[in-house]
């Protein structure tokens, strides 16, 4: 049905989705915890802001699990490159990660201030390292980073650890950081009252603001002074993986390319910026705003994908390595068993996902978490 | 690089022990909370109820370690195992990502229902939620297992010279492959054993201290039941019925039961000994004739191979992989003519073999006669560690056996209560499925063993590009942060279980 170069471009919308799923369900829930110590001013709000994600952020995080799996076997070598040559930025995140299944389960488990005053940190920890790591590795992918390939497709790290963090992955985590506690904040409008959607509101408008600049800056960055990517020549687009096989120029602005030859991408960026200002002038209409956000969210993951696109993972020390979409994928047998899968499963999950949350509808009052020990966390 | 290759293999072992203390109770649990909820809504009976609430609190402490440590296994086949990731990702990444939208999304989505849906959904709607939880677990644990199954047993795969990676050829024969099949029934057996201890065991406690006596009563039951079904199982389907599929199965069956040499079928089975791998024998060995044989081939007329002949085959398999290795040397060279792509395919079979030599040649076709005879020496693994661990898993196993035995038996006479012995041992049994649970990991991984990929990826290849220096900081972190969040688990569940049902309504 499909040529082997239609079902590598099908994966890499798939992983799209899978990757603005992430950014749109978890994103909130990581959100919520870099912001539970701003918003949440006391004991009893910090509750009902746990609860407002509690009972789904364990299902919302799969999307992320899902992603990472679907890169594994859509583009092992994509998965190989970047969790090892990002190694101490992809544990620290890991790490961090630990502490949301654990702090959303064990915090309100004891009374204890001190214990619950620890898990606060761990969950602020949770939510915002995560943000500004993997926004950091959009960024890098932006920059490149340094390895190629030996004859054995080995992958060799050109460069020390550290010549992995550069100014640009810093600001692109703000951006990730900044988005993500807007669209957080968005949700807590959506799923409180009183006092803690006061907060809420308020943050949401502080950070969509400071969302705004950032993105600005970042795409400035990007158009005037960042080294892009460009495939100038490349092999056979039908073969399996041959990274190795093309030749890549780099030129401050490639990135653009795409925007420039093909305009109606523009309305990806005009979405992350467009979503942020509509959220800050609607944030009195909760579910508005919060869907505003989501278009924001939405906007920013296609912006980045469509500049790289078709690079996944440039390589900054030998550009002609650089993984793109059309030599770096599985072999054609094992994709177009995965594109069975996800036609049978993407939909079933949303299905599911949707009812969970019709179920969980309703804000999550003080009263709430303060009458219903049991049932609450 | 020796020493990145052991202190990565060290967190890999660390990482995935520690996983596994969480993920049999999960995989048990799951069911159990499914049989208590059951009962509730077919006999509206309200201690039912409580009991799938307090049990399912319990559960959730641990289920929250189970997604932590969890994310770790998938973060370090990138992190650590690049090479592994690249060279069989086309066909391990598949039931990865299978199992994440068939099953952890399952499984994540409806668990935080289960906690707070209570007074949201009706009592089938709840029902099925639960059920939809223990379904999910079970249906990863499978696609998870298909996955290891293949690194035991690799079938549906091929080596591709052009991308210098295996490639998938048969999902069915992955889907079906027998490895992964015994694997999975063996390992959620195991789950459910693990999960029947756990409540027998406390529940047990409360009936010595004569503590929500009728909530107990019930709890010690169910478990009793589902604890027996689970050992058997367990049991009479070990994972060792499927070692006899496989050549590297074959090596670790061998080293599990020190068989150096080739016996006459049937072969004898060695009950206990001391494994003296220089010398290639078993001290002080107490063999029980014809055993092993029947347990092995379930055959009485089928040899089971010996360590050393096994190792004599893999010398030959070596040399021919050599051949192999030649051509693809020539291939990547540019010499991409009919006859070398026709010898590489000839010897195909046998490259994995070749590439074992890799750790203690870097010119792998010039490899010399000893260099050769010391990889087949080290292609099998170490005879002590396998046949000491697996000796103890099984006896943990039939003490198990026993202890579900007669507390079943009381059960069906109902005077459990009135055997404070059978209580306390029940009690005392806490630890035994964690025991054996990861003993028996290590003896199916340990003993794949030099390979990650069995016959076709050797371990010492398999890792990333990294200093020893950066993964032994990341191994101290890991071992720091699982310790301290393991003890606030457990500071955690001991309170909750002490506790008891009471706290269901303390509030």
């Amino acid at each position: 049905m499909f040529d082997y170069e239609t079902l590598k471009l099908i994966w890499w919308a798939l992983v799209g989705v899978l990757l603005i799923g992430f950014a749109l369900t978890d994103g909130f829930d990581l959100g919520v915890g870099a912001l539970l110590r701003i918003v949440g001013k006391n004991d009893d709000e910090r509750r009902v802001i746990i609860n407002c994600v509690g009972p789904t952020w364990d299902g919302n995080q799969v999307w992320l699990i899902l992603g990472a799996g679907a890169v594994f076997a859509a583009w092992p070598v994509v998965y190989a490159v970047s969790f090892s040559v990002l190694y101490p930025a992809m544990l620290a995140a890991l790490f961090a990660l630990f502490f949301r299944p654990t702090g959303f389960e064990y915090r309100s488990k004891l009374t204890s201030l001190q214990w619950r005053g620890f898990w606060d940190w761990a969950l602020t920890a949770g939510g915002a390292l995560p943000a500004i790591v993997f926004g950091a590795a959009f960024g890098l992918m932006l920059t490149g980073i340094p390895f190629h390939f030996d004859a054995e497709m080995r992958v060799v790290m050109d460069g020390g650890i550290l010549d992995t963090l550069s100014p640009f992955a810093i600001l692109a985590g703000l951006v990730s950081l900044a988005m993500l506690m807007m669209h957080g904040a968005a949700f807590l409008n959506v799923k409180t009252r009183a006092a803690v959607q006061t907060q809420a509101r308020q943050a949401l408008r502080f950070t969509a603001i400071a969302f705004i600049v950032l993105f600005a800056l970042a795409g400035y960055w990007v158009i005037y002074h960042l080294q892009g990517y460009h495939v100038a020549t490349i092999g056979n687009m039908n073969a399996g993986l041959a990274p190795t096989d093309k030749h890549v120029v780099m030129a401050v602005g490639a990135w653009m390319q795409n925007f420039y030859d093909m305009p109606w991408m523009w309305i990806a960026p005009a979405m992350g910026f467009v979503g942020a200002l509509a959220a800050i002038v609607l944030s009195a209409l909760p579910v508005t705003a919060f869907l505003a956000t989501g278009i924001s969210v939405t906007g920013v993951v296609l912006t980045a994908g469509f500049a790289l696109f078709p690079f996944m993972l440039p390589s900054s020390s030998m550009a002609d390595h650089s993984l793109t979409v059309w030599d770096s994928s599985s072999s054609e047998h094992s994709l177009w068993l995965m594109v069975v899968a996800a036609v049978i499963f993407v939909p079933l999950i949303l299905a599911y996902t949707t009812w969970v949350y019709r179920v969980l509808r309703g804000p999550v009052l003080v009263e709430d978490v303060r009458r219903d020990e049991y049932g609450m966390y | 690089m020796d020493s990145l290759v052991e202190i990565s293999r060290m967190q890999f072992a660390f990482t995935a022990l520690v996983h596994f203390v969480f993920v049999p109770l999960t995989l048990g649990l799951s069911f159990l909370l499914v049989i208590m909820e059951t009962v509730y809504v077919i006999t509206g009976n309200e201690i039912y109820r409580s009991m799938t609430q307090f049990w399912g609190k319990l559960f959730g402490i641990n289920f929250a370690m189970g997604v932590a440590t969890g994310l770790t296994m998938e973060f370090q086949f990138g992190t650590n195992w690049a090479y592994y990731s690249h060279y069989v990702g086309d066909i391990f990444g598949v039931p990865l990502a299978i199992e994440g939208m068939m099953a952890f999304f399952l499984e994540s989505t409806f668990v935080g229902l289960f906690f707070v849906g209570w007074k949201r959904l009706t009592k089938y709607q709840h029902l099925l939620v639960t059920f939809l939880v223990a379904l999910g677990s079970n249906m990863s644990a499978l696609w998870i297992l298909i996955a290891n199954g293949w690194m035991q047993n690799p079938v549906g795969a091929a080596f591709n010279a052009e991308t210098m990676r295996m490639e998938l050829t048969s999902f069915s024969d992955l889907l079906f492959n027998p490895v992964a099949q015994s694997k999975f029934v063996h390992t959620v057996s195991a789950g459910y054993v693990t999960g029947s201890v756990f409540v027998l065991a406390i529940s047990a406690w409360y009936l010595l201290k004569g503590r929500h006596i009728e909530f107990a009563k019930r709890s010690f039951a169910i478990a009793a039941g589902f604890g027996l079904a689970g050992i058997a199982s367990a049991i009479v389907l070990g994972d060792e019925s499927g070692y006899t599929i496989g050549d590297v199965q074959k090596a670790k069956m061998a080293a599990i039961e020190a068989e150096w040499e080739t016996q006459p079928a049937p072969a004898s089975f060695t009950l206990i000994g001391l494994p003296d791998q220089d010398a290639m024998q078993t001290r002080y060995a107490i063999q029980v004739p014809y055993a092993l044989g029947l347990i092995a081939t379930r055959s009485i007329d089928k040899p089971v191979e010996g360590l050393k002949e096994i190792i004599t085959h893999n010398e030959a398999r070596i040399k021919d992989g050599i051949i192999a290795y030649g051509a693809l040397q020539q291939m990547h060279k540019g010499q991409k003519d009919a006859a070398t792509i026709g010898l590489l395919k000839a010897h195909e079979e046998n490259l994995g073999y070749a590439l074992l030599l890799r750790k203690y040649t870097p010119n792998v076709v010039d490899a010399t006669d000893a260099q050769i005879h010391e990889a087949a020496m080290h292609s099998v693994p170490r005879v002590a560690p396998l046949f000491f661990t697996f000796r103890i898993m099984v006896a943990t196993g039939f003490m198990l056996l026993l202890l579900f035995v007669l507390s079943a038996w009381a059960v069906y006479k109902n005077n459990f209560m009135d055997k404070p012995w059978l209580l306390k041992m029940a009690m005392w049994s806490l630890p035994l499925p964690w025991i054996a649970a990861e003993l028996g990991w290590f003896v199916a991984e340990y003993g794949r063993q030099p390979w990650t990929i069995s016959g076709i990826l050797p371990t010492w290849l398999s890792t990333s590009s990294l200093t020893a220096g950066s993964v032994t900081a990341s191994f101290i972190a890991f071992v720091l942060f699982y310790s301290a969040l393991s003890i606030a688990e457990m500071y955690l569940m001991i309170k909750y279980a002490r506790k008891g049902p009471a706290l269901l309504n303390a509030h």
